[in-house]
């Protein structure tokens, strides 16, 4: 194993574990605040104590992503000292950014709405959740700032001594690629908390929970999660998903070839919906395509020319171009099953149907995880689609890797990683289930602890 | 002058860190000593629960403005101390996992293995940060690209051919160990009440006892290992006032302690950590990382420095956001300002 191949490993599974956390807890801090501007307006407790119960889940979620999220910062100079060295003056800026404006932000207010809710007023307390949103969200957004400076270097200049630096602050932070990139992503975080509160729901009127106190938390989960899963689900398709793919294509075609499998450049170029991309003949093996459909998808004329492989020398093609093709199906295909999901739940939920349809309930159920594997996919499809490069256009992925750490030293804290984020993930998993066993304080219970 | 600007404001940074996350790390240490039972752990560990996430938010906070100023210093340090940051990581995620699990979940039986890991892991934690000071102090073999790579250890010495410990870098640990000890212990006797504040104010006369030997030694051994530390000393003489407002903070910590001014005693133990680190930076100043390859392979303050760009963009939105950032932390302790364990009885 080659050095370079052991510290993109290394970034991939540390990033990868990371944004399991994020993409929930960006996606829920929205929710709740939604839940708990019900209970401001209409003084109902039940959606009070349904706020808390989602704020201990986010309060687990969010320390497993601040821990697994410092690692992430670090590696930029431990593993990627080359590409650090050259790039910092302009990337450093929005990591910097994320911690000085969101995180101070976020851990303050999370401190005040997890533990400071008998100190302050109602309204304090539902603004310490919009706040732990809005930070959330920040952060979010510098993060995006920085992966799109790599994915469309702007506003920089490059120095006499190699180094990039920032022309114009407004200029990176508006980086069209992070914009629609952001609005993407973010839909994808609020995709992900609407699955998991709607299979909540679902799983607590399964197992026939929350009935006898005449607290409905699971109808209540179920219509938070189930309407914002509708629009939510729609959103990521269009125009967040459209706009961005169509950006993609005009600045990265060689990306979108691979990505669709399109190894010769064709007018009218259809959509391979099933088949496995095969490098050595330049051919989808057991395709099922349907015709026109990517050129209008990118163009908006069914005749258009996409451009194919074929057009791009061997060396600019991404690496790894199977991963890659399957990591934007899977992503893809996941986003259609998810919309039809959410128009059957809130078409039933409309209907008053939804509470008593087992199989549909049992369908939110076991569909809760999906979305973390398209959210995965997702990211994989933007960060394979820019190899070979690191800075697109800029700096090749084997000019960045830190030279001076050894693929056996790489290989060490690798390994440390992943035998720490195993154990991690089962006390994660452990954590949840209990406390999503454990649900929400019935209104009982909640009189003996209010002391 | 934006080397200059910039130099301290990553400084103020780290001192930042230091100050707030240490007392977490020193409650860390102590609470496997001072508290006797489930009751007091409790209190021990509520008094850092709401704030530890926003202390360690300046780690980050100064980590990424450090990258963005000085990028080279953050390649060549990052890819070079690759294997204790990396065992820093890992301790980190142990210590944070391990204090928020117990603090909101009833563990059973895993309570006293996650309390074990969470004092051991936030032992460690101030030993490698000790250790850091002392091997940047020391100097590293950086070579002329101003890249090296450090193994763990060699052969203790801090000559040509340094691990990252040797004798001297293990006292810069040791120093710091008991100096955010005693800084968490004198936070404890701010945030506990009744015996738990006896046995925390007990414990800071050992501890005051300990630090002020360690700092001596640390100070002897810093002139042996890196004889010209003094020098911008002798060229402002003014400067002198660090050394001085060292030994001030550590007399003021033991009296202010006696007294029973908690506040203004923890106040001190800042003003100390302050001291320390502020003279050794500018004992340093304006080499950024030394060499123990020769000086040319310094890397200063001008090599490592941005662009002009990056630095008047970046002065722009970091003073900014700092000032916003100063109004959350300062909000924040005033709300959950007075004890800690208010209601241990009741539970």
């Amino acid at each position: 194993m080659t050095a370079e191949l052991i510290h993109r490993l290394h970034f991939a599974f540390t990033v990868t574990f990371h944004y399991l956390f994020p993409q929930l807890t960006m996606g829920l801090a929205l929710l709740i605040v939604v839940l708990k501007t019900v209970a401001l307006k209409t003084g109902n407790e039940e959606w009070d104590r349904a706020a808390r119960f989602w704020g201990k889940i986010f309060g687990i979620n969010f320390v497993f992503g601040v821990v697994t999220g410092i690692p992430m910062e670090f590696e930029f100079g431990t593993n990627w000292a080359r590409f650090s060295r050259l790039s910092g003056g302009v990337i450093g800026q929005p990591l910097a950014m994320e911690g000085v404006f969101s995180f101070f932000l976020e851990s303050a207010f999370l401190g005040l709405f997890l533990y400071g809710e008998k100190r302050l007023s109602k309204t304090l307390h539902w603004f310490s959740a919009v706040m732990v949103f809005v930070g959330s969200w920040i952060s979010g957004f510098f993060i995006i700032v920085t992966d799109a400076w790599m994915q469309h270097p702007v506003a920089y200049a490059h120095m006499p001594n190699g180094q990039y630096e920032v022309l114009s602050f407004w200029q990176l932070l508006l980086n069209p690629w992070a914009l629609l990139q952001y609005a993407h992503n973010m839909t994808g975080a609020v995709v992900t908390a609407s699955f998991v509160m709607a299979a909540t729901g679902a799983f607590y009127l399964l197992e026939g929970r929350f009935t006898e106190c005449g607290c409905d938390y699971g109808h209540i989960f179920l219509k938070v999660g189930v309407i914002a899963g509708l629009i939510s689900t729609i959103l990521i398709i269009f125009p967040t998903g459209d706009l961005h793919g169509k950006y993609v294509a005009r600045n990265q075609p060689a990306s979108i070839a691979a990505m669709e499998g399109l190894f010769k450049t064709e007018a009218g170029a259809g959509i391979v919906l099933v088949g496995q991309p095969n490098e050595e003949t330049g051919q989808i093996d057991n395709p099922i395509v349907v015709n026109d459909v990517l050129s209008f998808l990118i163009y908006g004329t069914t005749k258009a020319e996409v451009k194919g492989l074929d057009q791009f020398p061997r060396d600019q093609w991404p690496t790894t171009l199977p991963l890659l093709y399957y990591a934007y199906h899977i992503m893809a295909g996941l986003g259609t099953y998810f919309v039809l999901l959410m128009i059957g739940a809130a078409l039933m939920l409309w209907r008053g149907r939804l509470y008593s349809s087992r199989w549909m309930l049992w369908a939110l159920l076991i569909s809760f995880p999906l979305p973390y594997i398209a959210n995965t996919a997702g990211w994989m499809t933007a960060e394979i689609g820019r190899q070979p490069w690191l800075i697109y256009g800029l700096m090749r992925t084997s000019e960045g890797f830190s030279s001076t750490v050894s693929a056996s030293n790489g290989l060490f804290t690798l390994l440390g990683f992943m035998g720490l984020y195993a154990l991690l993930g089962l006390l994660f998993t452990v954590l949840v289930y209990r406390e999503i066993s454990h649900g929400p304080e019935p209104k009982a219970v909640e009189a003996v602890h209010a002391d | 002058m934006m080397g200059f600007i910039w130099f301290w404001l990553v400084a103020v940074m780290i001192v930042g860190y230091v100050v707030l996350d240490g007392f977490d790390l020193g409650v860390g240490v102590l609470h496997l000593f001072l508290a006797r039972n489930e009751a007091e752990r409790g209190a021990t560990l509520r008094s850092i629960g709401p704030v530890w996430d926003g202390n360690e938010v300046w780690l980050l906070a100064g980590g990424g403005t450090l990258y963005f100023a000085f990028p080279l210093l953050y390649a060549s340090a990052f890819s070079g101390f690759y294997l204790p940051l990396m065992i820093v990581l890992w301790l980190l995620i142990l210590r944070g996992v391990s204090l928020e699990l117990r603090n909101h979940l009833d563990m059973g039986v895993w309570l006293g293995l996650l309390d074990g890991i969470f004092g051991l892991a936030s032992a460690m934690l101030t030993i490698f940060f000790g250790a850091a000071l002392a091997n940047v102090l020391r100097g590293v073999p950086l070579q002329a690209d101003g890249y090296f790579f450090l193994p763990l250890w060699t052969n203790w010495q801090p000559g040509t051919n340094p691990g990252i410990l040797d004798w001297y870098t293990v006292i810069g640990g040791l120093v710091a160990l008991v100096a955010l000890t005693l800084h968490g212990a004198l936070w404890l006797t701010i945030k506990t009440s009744g015996e738990l504040e006896q046995r925390a104010r007990k414990v800071v006369t050992p501890l005051w006892l300990l630090l002020i030997v360690f700092t001596v030694v640390s100070l002897i051994a810093t002139m042996a290992v890196r004889p010209t530390s003094l020098d911008n000393y002798y060229r402002y003489p003014v400067t002198f006032i660090v050394p001085v407002g060292v030994i001030a903070s550590l007399a003021a910590i033991w009296l202010l302690n006696r007294k029973g001014q908690a506040v203004k005693a923890f106040l001190a133990s800042c003003l100390y950590l302050f001291f320390m680190l502020a003279g050794a930076c500018w004992g340093v100043y304006p080499t950024l990382l030394p060499a123990t390859t020769g000086a040319q392979n310094d890397i200063t303050l001008s090599r490592a420095l941005s662009g002009p760009h990056t630095l008047a963009v970046g002065l722009a939105w970091w003073s900014f956001g700092m000032t916003l950032a100063l109004a959350y932390v300062i909000f924040v302790y005033s709300r959950f300002r007075g004890k800690a364990d208010a209601g241990v009885e009741s539970h």
